[in-house]
C-alpha cells in the first residue's frame, strides 16, 4: 500500500513524462490538470494508461473525471493498487 | 548507380542540415529503412531511403547545410548494373565528393570533383572496418589513403553530431509564415461549414470504448479523421496536389494531422492510407505521429505524403476553424468543439452534441457545389459510425 504522498508524487512524475516543459511541483491539487498544463484530450488519455499501468487499476472511462486533478487521483488510488500489479516507484 | 538527394518535405521547405547518417558505406539499405536524420526548419526528422541497395558513398558531411535536391548519398540499386567507369568493383577507385549535386551546398561547399586516391588495399581495409573512405585524409605517397589512415579512422571515436540549432522555434515561425502567406498568395480559398449531429457518433464511440481496455480507446477525433477519408473517396477531387498549373489527383489518401507542439508551431505528418485503416489502427497511428510529432522523431513520408489537413481546435473551445490550405494541397478541413445545442428531431426540439465542420478549398479545383457534397458526406458517415 502507497501512502498518499508516494502516489502524489508518482502521479507528478508521469504528469511531468505527459508534459515535461511543466513545472508540475506548483500545481494546485485541487485545479484540473487540463486548466493547469497545456494537455489535450490525447495527453490525458496517455496519462490515464500510464496510471492504469503504473498502478494496475483499471479505469472505466466513465471514471475519467475522477482522475482529473492531483487530490482526485490520490483519493482515488488510495488502496485501490492491484495486488501484484507494478509499483509505483518504478 | 543512383543519387540520393535531400528530399523535399513540404513546399515551404528549402534546405535541410544532416544531423547525422543512419548508415555507413557499404551497408545495405532497403526502401522505407531509415538511412538519416536530418534537421529542417520545423523538426528534426527521419529520412527514409527511397531505394533498395547498397550505400556507395555518403557525400554529405554531418553539420552540412544543403538544399533541396541536393545529391547526398550515391546508392547501388538492387538489381541494377554498375555502370561502366563506375566505382564498386575493385578495379575501379571510388569517386570521390559531390559527383553531381543538383544545387550546391548553402554552408559547406563538396570538395573538388576527381578520383579519390586510395590503395586497393586500403580501400578493401575501409569496407571491412565500415570507413568511409571519402571522409579521410590520405597520408601517403600523393595524398592517397593508406592501410594507416583506415586503421587509424577506424580507431577514432565518432564524433557526437552537432548539436540541432536553438533558434528552430524562430525559424518553424519563419516557415510556417512562408507557407501560409504562399497559400493566402496564391491559392483562391473558399469556405464552407456544416453543423453536424455527433449524438449517435458519441453514443456508438461510449459503447464501443466500454468494451475495449484502456489502452485500446478510441477518441472521437478519429472518427472524424475516418469520415474525411472515406468522404475523399467520394470527392476524390479535395485528395489532390497543385502541380505547376494544375491538380493531380492522388490515389492514395493520406491525410495530415495537424499536431501543436509543445515549444510552439504546428505540425501536419500523414496517416499513410488513412481510409484503410480500421478505427484501432488509426488510433494507434494517430497516437503515435503525436507521440514522434512532439519527440521530434517524424520521418521523411510523413511529412512529405499529406493530401489534405484535417485539423481540430475543439480543445480550445473553437467552435469554427477558418483554416489555410497547406500548399501543394488544395483543401483543409477544420473540426470545432463537440458542444450541446438544441436540435430538432422529428419535429422535437432536442439537445444533442453537435460539431461545426469546415472546409477550406483551392477554388481553382473545386466549386462550392463539390466541396458541399464532401460536408455532407462527412456528415452522413458520422451518423452510422459502426460503418466507419
Amino acid at each position: 500500500m502507497n501512502t498518499p504522498d508516494e502516489i502524489s508524487q508518482t502521479v507528478l512524475r508521469l504528469l511531468s513524462e505527459i508534459a515535461p516543459e511543466a513545472d508540475v511541483t506548483v500545481l494546485n491539487p485541487d485545479v484540473s490538470f487540463r486548466d493547469q498544463l497545456d494537455i489535450d484530450s490525447m495527453d490525458f488519455l496517455n496519462f490515464v494508461i500510464m496510471i492504469h499501468k503504473t498502478f494496475g487499476v483499471e479505469i472505466p472511462e466513465t471514471d475519467y473525471p475522477k482522475y482529473g486533478t492531483l487530490n482526485g487521483c490520490v483519493e482515488q488510488l488510495s488502496g485501490k493498487r492491484a495486488s501484484g500489479s507494478p509499483s509505483p516507484a518504478n | 548507380m543512383t543519387e540520393f538527394v535531400m528530399p523535399t518535405l513540404g513546399s515551404d521547405m528549402t534546405q535541410g542540415t544532416l544531423v547525422e547518417w543512419k548508415k555507413k558505406a557499404g551497408d545495405r539499405v532497403t526502401k522505407g529503412e531509415i538511412i538519416a536524420e536530418v534537421d529542417t526548419e520545423k523538426s528534426a526528422i527521419e529520412i527514409e531511403s527511397f531505394y533498395t541497395g547498397v550505400i556507395h558513398q555518403l557525400i554529405t558531411k554531418p553539420g552540412e547545410t544543403v538544399p533541396v535536391g541536393t545529391v547526398m548519398a550515391i546508392i547501388q540499386e538492387e538489381g541494377k548494373p554498375v555502370g561502366p567507369g563506375e566505382a564498386g568493383t575493385e578495379a575501379t577507385p571510388v569517386k570521390e565528393s559531390s559527383p553531381s549535386p543538383v544545387r550546391e551546398p548553402v554552408v559547406s561547399p563538396p570538395p573538388k570533383p576527381g578520383r579519390l586516391r586510395i590503395s586497393p588495399a586500403a580501400k578493401q581495409l575501409a569496407a571491412e572496418l565500415r570507413v568511409d573512405p571519402s571522409a579521410l585524409k590520405g597520408t601517403g605517397p600523393g595524398g592517397a589513403i593508406a592501410l594507416e589512415d583506415v586503421r587509424a579512422a577506424a580507431e577514432t571515436p565518432t564524433k557526437e553530431p552537432p548539436t540541432v540549432s536553438a533558434d528552430r522555434q524562430a525559424r518553424m515561425r519563419e516557415t510556417i509564415a512562408a507557407a501560409m502567406a504562399r497559400s493566402k498568395r496564391e491559392i483562391p480559398h473558399y469556405y464552407l461549414s456544416a453543423t453536424i449531429d455527433m449524438g449517435r457518433a458519441m453514443t456508438w464511440l461510449k459503447e464501443e470504448n466500454l468494451k475495449r481496455p484502456v489502452t485500446d480507446r478510441l477518441l472521437y477525433g478519429v472518427l472524424l479523421i475516418k469520415a474525411v477519408a472515406l468522404a475523399l473517396r467520394q470527392v476524390p477531387e479535395l485528395n489532390a496536389l497543385w502541380k505547376e498549373s494544375a491538380a493531380v489527383q492522388s490515389p492514395d489518401i493520406h491525410v495530415g494531422v495537424a499536431v501543436s507542439l509543445r515549444q510552439g508551431g504546428l505540425v501536419a505528418p500523414a496517416i499513410h492510407h488513412t481510409d484503410k485503416q480500421t478505427l484501432g489502427e488509426l488510433m494507434m497511428r494517430f497516437q503515435d505521429v503525436v507521440k514522434r510529432a512532439r519527440a521530434g522523431t517524424l520521418r521523411s513520408s510523413e511529412f512529405s505524403d499529406p493530401t489534405i489537413t484535417v485539423t481540430s481546435l475543439g480543445e480550445q473551445g473553437v467552435e469554427t476553424v477558418f483554416g489555410v490550405i497547406y500548399p501543394p494541397q488544395v483543401a483543409l478541413v477544420g473540426f470545432g468543439k463537440v458542444v450541446e445545442r438544441p436540435w430538432v428531431v422529428e419535429g422535437q426540439v432536442v439537445s444533442r452534441p453537435v460539431v461545426t465542420a469546415s472546409l477550406s478549398a483551392d477554388h481553382r479545383v473545386t466549386d462550392g457545389h463539390r466541396g458541399g457534397v464532401f460536408l455532407s458526406t462527412v456528415d452522413r458517415l458520422l451518423q452510422e459510425p459502426g460503418e466507419l
